[in-house]
């Protein structure tokens, strides 16, 4: 039961990105070429919705379902880390066309392709995770 | 006797049509969110999603899935950043299951009447770069170019640089960026978050990058 709303969230999420199209190459490609207002209008709708939503539970200081706090996590300020990690997570988006919501989305569609994008995805987090006292953060 | 005849022909009759109009609302909606929806439709969606997330004690941000599979595989063994109780983070996997669930719902039942459109600009800048057109892929709904995202096409330039290293790139970027388009774009710039502005700002820059500067060099090569 816990789960089954996380699953059931998680069905209506990947309904929103096919029907959204923002699982599409040639969305992607067309965004990074500024070619339409799509998906930035998903974006920017979602950014302003989600202000709404995190000053609601802020003033009503609103629980979880199971009665908790609701956490909103600030996250820890320093630029090298999300300038740098976010460029080469950016190459990597507009070359696949896909980040990971989609990739996941896509793999539902049956392109069968899309797993070796998601099992190289995984190799890339791994040797993050090896190479990360190295890296600048 | 005739009169309890009657009747009961008058009550499958009203069953009938009760049937019937609920078929034809069906059809009606299943017809109506089939369409491509606005992008306007599809922004308060997310929000709503990102709410019940939070609501149900989660929170939108999906690369970290990543980290839980490499971390329920057993890379804590090897390596710190590994190390956690992933268990914790289990409803996030039950999440993105239900993502895959729900793309195959969406193109099993919601499949678009045409293909995704895109501007002229990108129909031009895709045959200089002799990328199919969606139109041409009829058989995805356009979503992809096939000939980029088939397995037969892994081991040639285009289709190893696009799948293997831009996999392992978004993998490795999400991490060190400590998130993706929907822990950063979303979540993070919802909740005022600086770090998640500058991590937008790589996103684009990155992805400038490689639509103008390099993908034309890996399509040209092959």
């Amino acid at each position: 039961m816990k789960y089954l709303k996380f699953l059931s969230v998680g069905v209506l999420f990947g309904i929103i990105m096919t029907k959204s199209e923002a699982i599409s190459w040639y969305r992607i490609q067309e965004m990074f070429l500024f070619d339409s207002f799509h998906m930035y209008g998903i974006i920017g709708t979602a950014v302003v919705a989600g202000l709404l939503v995190t000053t609601f539970i802020k003033r009503k200081q609103l629980q979880t379902i199971e009665g908790e706090k609701i956490k909103l996590n600030p996250k820890n300020m320093s630029i090298p880390r999300y300038l740098l990690g976010g460029t080469v997570f950016g190459l990597g988006w507009a070359l696949t066309g896909a980040c990971p919501g989609p990739m996941y989305t896509l793999l539902g569609h049956g392109i069968a392709a899309i797993l070796v994008v998601i099992i190289s995805s995984l190799i890339g987090t791994l040797v993050y995770g090896i190479l990360r006292p190295k890296l600048p953060h | 006797m005739i009169f309890v005849t009657i009747k009961k022909e008058t009550d499958s009759i009203f069953a009938a049509r009760f049937f019937y109009v609920n078929n034809l609302i069906i059809i009606m909606i299943i017809e109506f969110l089939s369409q491509p929806w606005h992008w306007s439709v599809s922004g308060l969606s997310l929000a709503l999603v990102m709410f019940l997330l939070l609501y149900f004690g989660g929170e939108l941000g999906i690369s970290s899935t990543l980290r839980t599979i490499c971390s329920v595989s057993g890379a804590g063994e090897k390596c710190d950043f590994f190390q956690f109780n992933w268990r914790s983070q289990l409803w996030n996997i039950v999440f993105v299951i239900g993502a895959v669930l729900g793309g195959w719902l969406a193109s099993t039942f919601l499949a678009s009447p045409t293909p995704v459109q895109v501007g002229e600009k990108t129909e031009v800048h895709l045959k200089e770069l002799g990328i199919s057109l969606p139109q041409d892929n009829p058989e995805v709904g356009g979503l992809v170019p096939m000939e980029v995202f088939s397995l037969g096409n892994l081991l040639s330039p285009t289709g190893f640089i696009t799948l293997i290293i831009g996999g392992f790139l978004i993998g490795f970027g999400a991490r060190w960026a400590g998130g993706c388009t929907s822990g950063h774009a979303i979540s993070g710039l919802s909740n005022l978050q600086l770090p998640s502005l500058i991590a937008v700002i790589g996103f684009f820059i990155g992805g400038l990058l490689m639509t103008y500067l390099l993908l034309p060099l890996i399509y040209n090569i092959s």
